[in-house]
């Protein structure tokens, strides 16, 4: 890939990400309600006292250096104290944000492994049965909504069958010491067996329910290249030469058709962000998506604007990031 | 994809297009079906105090977790039964679909005038009107829909006006990029030339000419997203944060019936049934007038 298109690429990120910034901010700075009143709450101070900390949060500027400062705090990594947890923003968004990225890296894995098998077997098998029961179900997945799901699934895998936990991200017993933060990972590392099992238990639930549209639509992206593939004339010559069908499908057909299905995969990740709010309240799951939802009531913004903007410049990144894949994988495309 | 082709000379009447499209999609009896579901829906928020046979909003704690007419202690005045406050699920259903319906109609309204107006402006005039209006949603793109909505109910508040308002703010880019690139697309077209050349002026040419021979594309996508809408509404009110108890809004629904879903399953169950119907019937029908209007969709 060209370097110097990479580059430029990179560099119309920057007025998004400011633009983005300049929204975060300025959703803040019209928000109802004094900061300083909210942080206060109950105890009683006196004038000065709130003057100081006026002063100390920065909001007795005018509007345009708040936004300078807010920037270059965000730069590194400085978002304020959580009102609610009295403890820096960026430090109980870090706690929270292992948990989220397991179960969204759960969920992509198992819409991969639904998506792309089923994919394949409804365009090899085009107006089968297996086929009209692929497109259907895709339909539902697209139309169901995520917390409901979640909370069938519950009530039938967790409270009727007792199979799998209501809740939680692992039980008491399992607690592992951190290599990487994610649970399953590091219960490996450190050779707990019965708290990878624990752990796997906890997370299929939320991650399906997570990954169940991801994968509705990524089986339809399949389905559709596979058909594509299918049709060309290289194909049907690997065919008139006799090689065997599955060698054909696997060696020669889904190496093409899975270009489409991998670029939509990556865009499709960042969408995971916002269904995990809803997931994780679902399943009682303790990651930065329950966090913001708790936020949101008990009205502590320094926490809600730092997410926000974490999540918008993940998104970004991860849409950017699906771009130059796409241009990577499709050599017929350049940047 | 121009829908106004020259035959022969003859240049087709857009309109006609756009009739024969509807046409196509008329002939299938799967999108027709569910064209009747989605509007028995509508007829449902209508008419919802006369259909709905009691209030939703009224509390009996002599009534309280009814089960649905075929279990034991149901009763056929609450066939599906009535939640923890004693109040008939079936006529919170009725109810909720005002929410639904009314949430998903106007922020699509909104969204896809502003979007269409935002989209033919910037494909039509280019230069920096397609600037500023381009770089203005790649900024509201660099959000997730969701936590957009989310965080702009956090500071607004809840409230079925602010939840339009939240959603609608992010919604117009839809209908924008697709407007934007048909426009671009069409506005080289010898139709477009010759209203130019005998002087149309620019919002005739965009309003006149190039509007009606994009409409299929805007009416794909605006029944596309409206299904998005409404899940992301029962979604926000599930939350807590949509619109504000007692109002019945199927995501509250679901939400109140959780901590009853060991024994009082229906109190979940049949809003979310709803919602998934609902959602299903607009897919069907949107999936249908794709196949319709789009020739490239055809397998």
């Amino acid at each position: 890939m060209n370097v110097g298109k990479l580059i430029e690429r990179l560099l119309q990120l920057i007025p998004v990400l400011l633009g983005v910034s300049v929204i975060v901010f300025v959703m803040m700075l019209v928000t109802p309600g004094d900061p300083v009143e909210i942080m206060l709450g109950d105890q009683h101070v006196t004038e000065e006292q709130e003057q100081a900390l006026r002063h100390d949060m920065g909001l007795d500027l005018p509007p345009h250096e708040r936004f300078f400062k807010f920037l270059s705090n965000a730069m590194t990594g400085d978002f304020g104290l959580s009102y609610y947890h009295r403890q820096p923003v960026t430090e109980v968004i870090a706690s929270r944000l292992p948990a989220t990225i397991e179960l969204s890296l759960a969920a992509l894995i198992f819409a991969l492994l639904v998506s792309i098998p089923l994919g394949v077997l409804a365009a090899v098998r085009k107006n089968s049965i297996l086929d009209r029961i692929s497109t259907v179900t895709s339909l539902f997945g697209v139309s169901m909504p995520g917390f409901w799901f979640g909370i069938l699934l519950i009530l039938f895998f967790a409270v009727n069958l007792r199979w799998l936990p209501v809740s939680g991200r692992a039980g008491f017993s399992s607690e592992v010491e951190p290599i990487t933060h994610l649970l399953l990972i590091d219960s490996l590392l450190r050779g707990r067996v019965d708290a990878f099992w624990d752990a796997l238990k906890h997370i299929i639930l939320p991650a399906i329910t997570l990954g169940l549209p991801m994968a509705s639509i990524l089986m339809r992206v399949t389905r559709a290249s596979m058909l594509d593939v299918l049709n060309c004339d290289y194909i049907t010559f690997a065919e008139a030469k006799g090689l065997r069908k599955s060698q054909i499908l696997i060696k020669h057909a889904l190496r093409n058709a899975l270009i489409p299905t991998v670029t939509v995969a990556a865009l499709q990740t960042g969408s995971l962000l916002g269904g995990n709010m809803v997931v994780e309240t679902v399943f009682g799951w303790p990651g930065l998506g329950r966090l913001v939802v708790e936020s949101i009531f008990v009205r502590n913004y320094p926490l809600i604007q730092a997410a926000v903007l974490f999540y918008a410049v993940t998104y970004v990144m991860l849409n950017f990031l699906a771009d130059i894949l796409y241009t990577v994988l499709n050599p017929k495309v350049r940047l | 994809m121009t829908d106004a082709t020259a035959d022969n000379g003859r240049v087709v009447q857009p309109e006609t297009i756009f009739r024969r499209n509807m046409r196509n999609f008329l002939s299938s009896k799967l999108s027709v079906f569910f064209l009747f579901v989605t509007l028995g829906f509508l007829v449902m928020a209508i008419f919802a105090p006369w259909i709905a046979p009691h209030d939703p909003n009224e509390p009996d704690l002599f009534r309280r977790l009814i089960p649905p007419v075929w279990m034991e202690g149901g009763d056929w005045s609450y066939p599906l039964g009535c939640d923890a406050l004693g109040r008939d699920i079936l006529s919170r259903i009725i109810y909720g679909t005002r929410v639904s319906i009314f949430i998903g109609v106007v922020v699509i309204l909104i969204a896809t005038t502003i979007g269409v107006l935002a989209g033919l402006a910037a494909g039509y005039l280019r230069g920096w009107v397609d600037g500023v209006l381009s770089r203005l949603v790649d900024i509201l793109l660099g959000f997730p829909y969701l936590i957009f909505a989310i965080a702009l109910i956090a500071m607004t508040g809840p409230g079925l006006h602010n939840i339009v308002l939240a959603m609608a703010y992010r919604e117009w880019v839809m209908p924008f990029r697709v407007v934007r690139g048909e426009t671009l697309a069409v506005a080289g077209a010898d139709y477009v030339e010759a209203a130019r050349a005998i002087g149309a002026s620019r919002s005739n040419i965009m309003l006149r000419e190039i509007l009606p021979n994009i409409l299929s594309p805007v009416l794909v996508v605006s029944t596309v997203r409206m299904a998005h809408v409404i899940i992301l509404e029962a979604s926000l009110s599930f939350l807590g944060l949509g619109v504000q108890p007692p109002t019945a809004s199927w995501g509250s629904m679901v939400a109140d019936g959780r901590s009853f879903m060991l024994n009082e399953w229906w109190l979940s169950t049949f809003p979310g049934i709803a919602i998934l119907i609902l959602v299903l019937s607009i897919n069907v029908v949107s999936q249908g007038l794709r196949d319709a209007f789009d020739p490239r969709f055809h397998d």
